[in-house]
């Protein structure tokens, strides 16, 4: 029961609702079946485990799990790089991302994101202009036209990567974002290799910009990670290679499926968006409901016990595959009323949309600008905007879930502010 | 059970035209006025608070206000709706009439209640030579006033500056002292700061602190007296080991005392150690019987707590504070079945020389402590306490993401010593040590947990030590 | 503005000060210290740390001086104590 459930949740089928997938799913609120792996997928079970320090990120303490057709290859990060703070423990975890931290937040960078503000409506700006001079305004895509480039560019710019090289990470980063995916049809072979090839080669990339920018820095994180030597001392090359390649594949397949989640849902519901044009402030707890109503990161199948722990009255053992369903336990009736009304006047609204607890989102105060922007900018000028499909379709990913294209049309673009 | 199905109509007539009285216009009494307007309270509601000011907030006082990065009297509390009090600022309560339901007041007027709630909290323990205490640059930190002259001394560059007492307020002083680039002396009569409240075992991770910030820490030490110079300013204290510290300000720092002394001879069982009352915040009165009509909430309650035995807890913490309020505002408001007990699991925090301490539980009960995660040497760990084979409490510096899982340990009576594996676990979490508190019969600086006994009348004062 | 950050709830994201780095600041790498009476022209960048608190630990008051230029918006925000968020 458990399996058949979870593959017709990757199955890509139900990728544009999965919903009443979850729904099922919880009247189990720890489902396992097999070799399968434990599935959580309530609410406050999916909060306590994300605090529970009996639980590792770091995949060398799973089990092997045998002929487990949804199992992760233990190691997909293969030989190429040595895996990144989102897949360690403590205490490695917590000082890669503390030195990451320093030149991106505070205490010692307190501005840098609240200062980019300017600079994200330019761009924002920029993009809107491009589509009403594109003018075929009867079919805009979204995600190419402004959802994809935007974070993207702004990722670039703050990591100091060459936006011209987009077109060649552009394909390493959906590589390695869709062996985040848990496909059970893909040959894991052939998958795994795709991987560490993507990985290599990204590594190989980053690794000439940073030796680059180790001699001569400028303002940028990657020269900052390069020369950092704070009092966790310097980062080795290999780990801030592993590291800028986080922050750019993160950067890329995550703001491209909030930003995208987010006009789909406005779109679906009119009398928000008309809310959200009079009154742009709301996209602040827009983009808090969207986290929960609609996560660009669905679910974490990368956890594992380290030791047997019981939760909900189920022993799960040892070493055992954990998958921390969040898009499900953000959809928990026992946690939020009408958890399946879209409702930005949610007064309670700690959804798990970015994760919590020591892994929780490293960008999600940049997320979280990036998309309060862009959506109080596109509902402000697009001209009556409308979804020419719907559902759009879906991007094959299961974990990382949005619309591949969003395809709308609109009868034209107001002028920017000011 | 609502209002309309009540056995008498007595809620209802209180709810609708009943007078409420709070004593203390702080944290708690504020949050409890709220929570009774909430619920429906239309009566008068009069609040009654001896400092001239509205409730405001103190953590700031020993942190932010110190540091000059807020203004003292700019700490006033946000209110989470409109209470529509009656306020009687600026006045104590000097005595209160149990028989007759009348509160006295310090400029002789008396006001009625139906229902009283006592949230006087506590005070700064004054130096106890009162003329020495009366010396310039002689200060505690405790009122937005205190928090105002302490901020200007210091701002006003002294040559060095003494702490007496190394709690979690001296502590924090001594810290914004050196992030002013203040010269810092801190006289502790424990073996360690914070030793009261968490143990010697991270007592000494907290002296190591000190240490590294260039505190001047002396602790096994008693200040014996302060001098002053001719004009009558502070200049020097002398110490129980004979030597001499010279300073321009003093700040006595030696824990607190509950505001109970106007309730002498009311009949209330209020004492030093605090105002006893049930699970339901209802006072006890001296004989050890419940009041129907006084409850009390915050720093200056002692009640019994069903994760710890039902000893009597006092607890001078913001959260309990925010909490009881909670609690005694719904149970006054409420026929007896529909009560609900004060079953917070005390939690507080302390930010001091850059790092975050965080504890929920009861650390002082702790005979055990075992590191759980991380390491004491990189002051980044999570620790636990236990007692009598279960977790009582734990402990984070730099580590609080993890302790809603200990407090979930705690509730739940989980075993000690944790017979699982965490991440970060170094070889000093291999086996727990004794936790090292010290004999609760001597008190320091205060701890802001104090265990008192099960006698709800405080006849005297009772300890149950942690072994 | 009036703030009050309830601190035992607080887990250090950090959201807060970085989105209204001038009223929120982290001292070391946990450790949350704010203003507690923050000034009008901080009301927007304050609103969204109000709403990116993970843990809905910071309460609001808007006062007469904020209220002057925006009419009637909902006063009082944030979760304070009384929300059932944490468990």
């Amino acid at each position: 029961m458990t399996q058949a459930l979870l593959r017709e949740i990757i199955d890509y089928a139900n990728r544009a609702n999965p919903y009443p997938l979850y729904e099922e799913l919880r009247q189990t609120p720890v489902s396992h079946e097999g070799n399968g792996p434990y599935v959580v997928s309530t609410y406050y079970e999916i909060q306590s485990l994300l605090h529970d320090p009996r639980i590792s990120s770091d995949s060398r303490n799973l089990k092997a799990t045998g002929d487990d057709p949804l199992g992760q290859s233990a190691d997909d990060e293969g030989t190429a790089l040595p895996p990144s703070f989102l897949k360690l423990d403590p205490p490695d975890h917590d000082r890669l991302r503390r030195m990451t931290n320093r030149p991106f937040g505070p205490p010692h960078s307190p501005h840098r994101v609240h200062d980019m503000r300017d600079e994200l409506d330019g761009l924002v700006a920029g993009l809107i202009d491009g589509i009403a001079g594109s003018g075929d305004l009867d079919r805009v895509d979204l995600v190419d036209q402004f959802a994809y480039p935007f974070p993207v560019t702004v990722i670039c710019r703050l990591l100091g990567v060459p936006h011209e090289d987009e077109p060649r990470f552009h394909v390493w980063a959906e590589t390695l974002a869709a062996s985040l995916d848990p496909d059970p049809d893909a040959d894991p072979t052939q998958r795994g290799k795709g991987t560490t090839d993507a990985r290599m080669e990204l590594g190989m990339y980053l690794a000439g910009l940073i030796e680059e920018r180790r001699k001569n820095p400028g303002d940028d994180m990657l020269s900052q990670l390069a020369t950092a030597d704070g009092p966790d001392g310097a980062m080795t090359t290999m780990e801030a290679l592993s590291t800028s390649a986080l922050l750019l594949i993160a950067g890329h397949e995550t703001t491209v499926n909030l930003i995208t989640n987010g006009m789909l849902t406005l779109l679906r519901h009119p009398d928000v968006l008309k809310r959200l044009r009079e009154e742009p402030g709301l996209s602040v707890p827009i983009v808090e409901e969207l986290l929960r109503y609609e996560p660009p990161v669905q679910l974490l199948p990368q956890r594992t016990t380290l030791s047997d722990i019981e939760v909900a009255g189920v022993t799960i053992p040892k070493g055992a595959s954990l998958w921390l369903m969040l898009a499900s336990g953000n959809r928990d009736p026992k946690r939020f009323e009408n958890p399946d009304r879209f409702d930005p006047d949610r007064k309670d609204i700690q959804h798990l949309g970015l994760g919590s607890g020591i892994h929780s989102c490293f960008g999600a105060p940049l997320a979280r600008q990036e998309a309060q922007l862009a959506l109080s900018e596109l509902a402000r000028r697009l001209v009556n905007p409308r979804l020419l499909e719907d559902p759009p379709p879906y991007r094959q990913n299961a974990v990382l879930r949005g619309p591949r294209h969003l395809p709308i049309a609109c009868d034209g673009v107001l002028p920017r502010a000011g | 059970m609502t209002g309309e199905h009540t056995r008498d109509g007595a809620l209802e007539h209180l709810k609708r035209e009943g007078r409420i009285v709070i004593v203390g216009a702080s944290l708690a009494g504020l949050r409890a006025a709220e929570t009774m307007r909430d619920k429906g309270f239309a009566g008068s509601l009069t609040m009654i608070g001896d400092e001239p000011y509205e409730p405001y907030d103190r953590p700031p006082l020993s942190k932010q206000v110190l540091l000059g990065n807020a203004v003292a009297d700019h700490t006033a509390l946000p209110r989470r709706r409109a209470i529509d009090a009656d306020w009687r600022l600026g006045v104590p309560a000097t005595g209160l009439d149990m028989a007759a339901r009348r509160v006295r007041l310090g400029n002789g007027d008396e006001v009625e209640y139906d229902r009283l709630l006592i949230a006087t909290g506590v005070r700064a323990r004054p130096w106890p030579n009162p003329e020495e205490g009366e010396l310039e640059g002689v200060f505690v930190l405790r009122t937005r006033d205190d928090g105002e002259g302490l901020q200007r001394a210091l701002a006003a560059n002294p040559r060095r500056v003494l702490v007496i007492g190394a709690g979690f307020t001296g502590s924090e002083i001594a810290s914004a002292c050196r992030e002013r680039g203040l010269k810092v002396t801190v006289a502790e009569r424990g073996s360690a700061p914070l030793v009261g409240a968490l143990g010697a075992v991270i007592g000494e991770v907290a002296a190591e602190m000190h240490r590294e910030h260039e505190v001047d820490l002396r602790t096994g030490v008693m200040v014996t007296a302060l001098e002053g110079d001719p004009a009558g300013r502070v200049r020097a204290a002398h110490l129980s080991d004979g030597s001499t510290v010279e300073a321009d300000v003093v700040v006595v720092s030696l824990g607190a005392q509950r505001n109970t002394e106007w309730l002498a001879g009311s009949g209330l069982g209020a004492g030093p150690r605090g105002i006893a009352c049930d699970a339901g915040c209802r006072a006890f009165d001296v004989r050890g019987i419940v009041t129907d009509d006084i409850y009390v909430a915050g720093d200056v309650a002692r009640s019994p707590h069903a994760l710890f035995g039902y000893q009597f807890l006092s607890l001078e913490h913001w959260g309990n504070a925010v909490a009881q309020a909670d609690t005694a505002a719904h149970n006054m408001l409420s026929e007896s079945a529909d009560r609900r007990p004060h079953l917070w699991v005390p939690a507080f925090w302390s930010s001091q020389f850059g790092v975050n301490i965080k504890s929920v539980g009861v650390p002082p009960m702790g005979t055990e402590i075992l590191i759980t995660q991380g390491s004491l040497s990189e002051r980044r760990f999570a620790a636990v306490y236990g007692y009598q084979g279960r977790v009582i409490a734990a402990v984070t510096f730099d580590n609080c993401r993890w302790l809603p899982f200990y407090e979930q340990q705690i509730e739940s009576t989980a075993p000690f010593p944790p017979p699982f594996s965490t991440v970060d676990r170094r070889p000093e979490g291999n086996k727990p040590v004794p936790a090292d508190f010290p004999d609760p019969s001597v008190p320091t600086h205060g701890p802001t947990i104090t265990l008192s006994g099960y006698s709800p009348a405080d006849r005297k004062m009772t300890f149950t030590p942690g072994r | 503005m009036r703030l009050v950050v309830d601190l035992n709830r607080c887990q250090g994201y950090a959201q807060c000060a970085f989105l209204a780095p001038d009223v929120f600041a982290m001292h070391g790498d946990e450790s949350l210290l704010y203003n507690p009476e923050a000034a009008a022209e901080q009301r927007e960048d304050v609103a969204r740390a109000v709403a990116a608190c993970p843990v809905g630990a910071i309460l609001l008051e808007l006062t007469d001086e904020d209220m002057a230029d925006i009419g009637s918006q909902d006063a009082v925000a944030g979760a304070g104590a009384g929300s059932g968020g944490s468990r």
